[in-house]
């Protein structure tokens, strides 16, 4: 059962790192528009490089 | 936000980089504005990149942004572009656009209350699987020090969780409480609060069971559905101030200058430029032209204008310049004074109570007597107050209204999203209830059913007379000129001279005779019924070119679609007998009313009404705003006067009726869904409430009873999609 010790932090932590991120996506307005990003993916515009 | 830099070249491969590059070097100095688009048409990537690659080859425009979630588009630009170009340009390239007014949207656009809700949902989400994850473990066996550790780390999440997440409950159940009442949140705040506080006490003496899982996951679901009512709303809510933000708020007076129209005195001098709104109350001193009263009245024959006449906000002066003196302005005009009765219309409606609410006014007391009993009776029966008490908290959770939480919200997001790609707007939160219920449907006629702007119908002129009416129509902004002109396909004959001749019509001189186009009457023709205009040249008979209204796209399709799904159609209507007869025949309504006035519309409304009938109304101008505010439920057009728009309960965003089937069928079965939603969550209470009576319910069982009905209600709920 030590293993535990290790375990319940690195759950606990990637449990954190995934809240972090989703307050990354709430802060960069990633929810405004669902519907547009999902079919924006289908276009070729910035294929190349990304819109800077 | 990125959206906000300068586009590379690559932004749109159809123009040249220099104008970009150029607005890009402008944009970002003082100059830099930004404009709103409404797009109700777009639907697809295709749409997306189109709109874009149109606004971007507009020379100043500097960035273009298409929201589709929301049907918009923001775009930045220097001064040199205004919103009339972006809309022609996306006109051209075949996207219906309109502008809209950013300081009407400023107060939406941040949204912050349904940020606020998701970044508790997404925090009680993770602390939920997180707890989850820890309580496997002790569903699977743990014991003794290990189940005490899992247990004890389950707190140390859960109790900040709910301490954030659960606030929004919180606050309200205070409120409720704090005014002597009882809502939903009552029961919820206090399912959460006991069974956190009681898994905490479990925890210290070592006991069995703790809820923090439970109290999560309640949390959780129950935000969820407070999140997607919260997100129906509010899009309603920032569309209606849209809408409002397509009226026009200014006015030019006498010497010029241009003013906001709340700043206007009576007896000030104003002037209204043909083409434009009349945006007071008031008389004309100066000036002859032709008044388009359709909006006021359905009257879809211009009435003219001249000195000494009464003009009313919301008009359309169609010909000559017109110099008013304010009679009326601000809150006193014949529209504010409208817009009033309807605030009092939405307060009737807002009576109206939605079947969320009937369910939680039952269920609220229902739920506090079981649990209290359940304490009570077990007190009694065993003498065990922890016992006791565990299994009235066993109760609460296991009864709270997850499922019932969910059952309207995901009904009616999913069911206004269909309407929403559909170009169907709704503004009122019980207004889908409504819609579900009517029964009869009351149809307007001029700007509803119909465009509200003529084209040409029949004429019995010859193609030297065909010519020479279409150089006469190009010269005047007259809608039945503007219709000739486009409807003409022979090509223009030369003339000279030409002038108009406000209120009356175009003249001008071709080979030598004096021509003609305008009035029966000053033209020499003797008039008759029916919207028409004459030509005559030189001495010879007056030819008539005759107009009709033409149907809206959609609407025989939207006539037949409700009168499949059983509704009694009536066609209602301020213009003349001869125009709605043709309509009425065009479109197969038997049922009709011509010359009908303002009141006698919202009378005939409200007699249906007394028959017990529930009425649909469908309308557009102010004539329709008493009507559309005393039916069970209306829509109005996007293209209808702003008070119209302000008392309907919906509205088409696009400019086709044909929605209106599909918005009826979808009601219908959005309500059946609720109904349904409010069996799966009863069968499951009815289920579930025995076992944790008998106190044989434990955290797995409230866990998986409750997570199965949620997602069960969800899953009815997209069935509408």
């Amino acid at each position: 059962m030590e293993v535990l010790s290790i375990l319940i932090p690195v759950s606990l932590l990637l449990g954190l790192v995934g809240l972090a991120a989703f307050f990354w996506t709430l802060r960069s307005r990633q929810y405004e528009d669902p519907e547009g990003d999902s079919r924006r993916i289908l276009t070729d515009n910035y294929d190349d490089k990304p819109k800077s | 936000m990125s959206l906000a830099e300068t586009p590379s070249p690559q932004a749109c491969p159809a123009c040249t980089a220099g104008p970009v590059a150029e607005a890009a070097a402008r944009a970002g100095g003082a100059g830099d504005q930004r404009l709103h688009l409404s797009l109700p048409t777009i639907h697809c990537a295709g749409c997306i990149s189109g709109v874009e690659r149109a606004l971007l080859a507009i020379p100043g425009v500097a960035d273009a942004r298409v929201n589709l979630t929301q049907k918009r588009a923001v775009v930045r630009t220097d001064e040199s572009v205004d919103a009339e170009t972006l809309t022609r340009a996306l006109a051209d390239a075949g996207y219906e656009a309109h502008e809209l007014d950013p300081g009407a949207l400023a107060a939406t656009t941040g949204d912050a209350a349904s940020r606020d809700l998701l970044m508790r949902l997404g925090v009680a989400g993770f602390a939920m699987m997180n707890v989850m994850l820890l309580s496997v473990a002790v569903w699977s066996g743990a014991t003794d020090a290990t189940r005490d550790l899992f247990h004890w780390i389950s707190a140390a999440i859960a109790i900040p969780t709910i301490a954030f997440s659960a606030q929004p409950f919180f606050r309200n159940a205070a409120r409720a409480l704090s005014a002597w009442r009882l809502n939903m949140d009552v029961p919820i705040s206090l399912a959460i609060l006991l069974a956190a506080g009681m898994s905490i006490f479990e925890t210290a003496e070592s006991g069995h069971h703790a809820y923090f899982d439970a109290a999560l996951s309640l949390t959780f679901f129950l935000l969820a559905g407070r999140y997607l009512d919260q997100r129906t709303r509010t899009a309603a809510r920032s569309a209606a101030a849209e809408l409002t933000a397509l009226e026009v708020p200014r006015a030019t007076r006498a010497d010029g200058t241009s003013v906001n129209v709340a700043d206007l005195a009576l007896g000030d001098l104003i002037l209204v430029r043909p083409g434009a709104r009349v945006p007071v109350d008031g008389e004309v001193t100066g000036g002859t032209s032709e008044i388009d009263r359709a909006l006021l009245t359905g009257e879809s024959l211009p009435e003219r204008a001249s000195a000494g006449d009464a003009v009313h906000a919301g008009e359309i002066n169609l010909t000559g310049p017109l110099t008013v003196r304010v009679t009326a302005a601000g809150r006193e005009t014949t529209l504010s004074r409208l817009a009033d009765l309807v605030s009092m219309a939405e307060t009737s409606k807002s009576r109206y109570s939605s079947l969320a609410d009937r369910a939680a006014r039952i269920y609220a007391p229902v739920v506090h007597i079981l649990a209290f009993a359940a304490f009570a009776g077990w007190l009694y029966a065993s003498g065990d107050p922890r016992l006791s008490l565990n299994i009235a908290v066993a109760t609460l959770i296991i009864t709270c209204p997850c499922a019932l939480g969910l059952a309207v919200p995901a009904v009616s997001t999913a069911a206004s999203g269909r309407m929403f790609r559909n170009g169907l707007l709704i503004k009122h939160a019980t207004a889908l209830e409504r819609l579900a219920e009517a029964d009869t449907v009351v149809f307007d006629k001029t700007g509803t059913l119909t465009e509200g702007r003529p084209v040409l119908h029949n004429h019995d002129a010859s193609n030297s007379d065909l010519a020479v009416a279409a150089a006469l129509a190009e010269a005047s902004a007259h809608p039945l000129a503007e219709a000739l002109a486009r409807d003409i396909a022979v090509p223009a004959a030369r003339l000279a001279d030409i002038r108009e001749v406000p209120g009356h019509g175009i003249e001008a001189t071709w080979k030598g005779d004096i021509v003609r186009l305008g009035r029966a009457d000053w033209v020499g023709a003797a008039g008759d019924e029916g919207t028409a205009t004459w030509l005559r040249i030189g001495l010879n008979d007056p030819v008539a070119f005759r107009f009709r209204d033409r149907l809206r796209e959609g609407a025989a399709e939207a006539v037949t679609a409700l009168r499949n799904a059983g509704l009694g159609v009536h066609l209602v209507s301020g213009d003349s007998q001869r125009a709605v007869l043709l309509l009425a025949e065009e479109i197969g309504i038997a049922d009709w009313r011509a010359s009908v006035k303002p009141d006698e519309k919202a009378a005939f409304v409200e007699d249906l009404a007394n028959q017990g009938q529930r009425v649909l109304m469908v309308g557009d101008g102010l004539n329709d705003t008493g009507a559309l505010a005393m039916a069970h439920v209306s829509i109005s057009p996007a293209t209808a006067l702003d008070a119209a728009r302000t008392v309907s309960d919906m509205v088409l965003l696009g400019a086709s009726l044909a929605p209106l089937g599909d918005a009826v069928q979808t009601a219908r079965n959005a309500k059946r869904r609720i109904l349904e939603n409010f069996g799966i969550a009863a069968a499951y209470n009815s289920i579930s409430i025995p076992i944790a009576l008998a106190g044989l319910a434990t955290p797995l069982a409230a866990a998986l009873a409750m997570s199965t009905s949620s997602i069960l209600v969800t899953l009815n709920a997209l069935r509408l999609r």
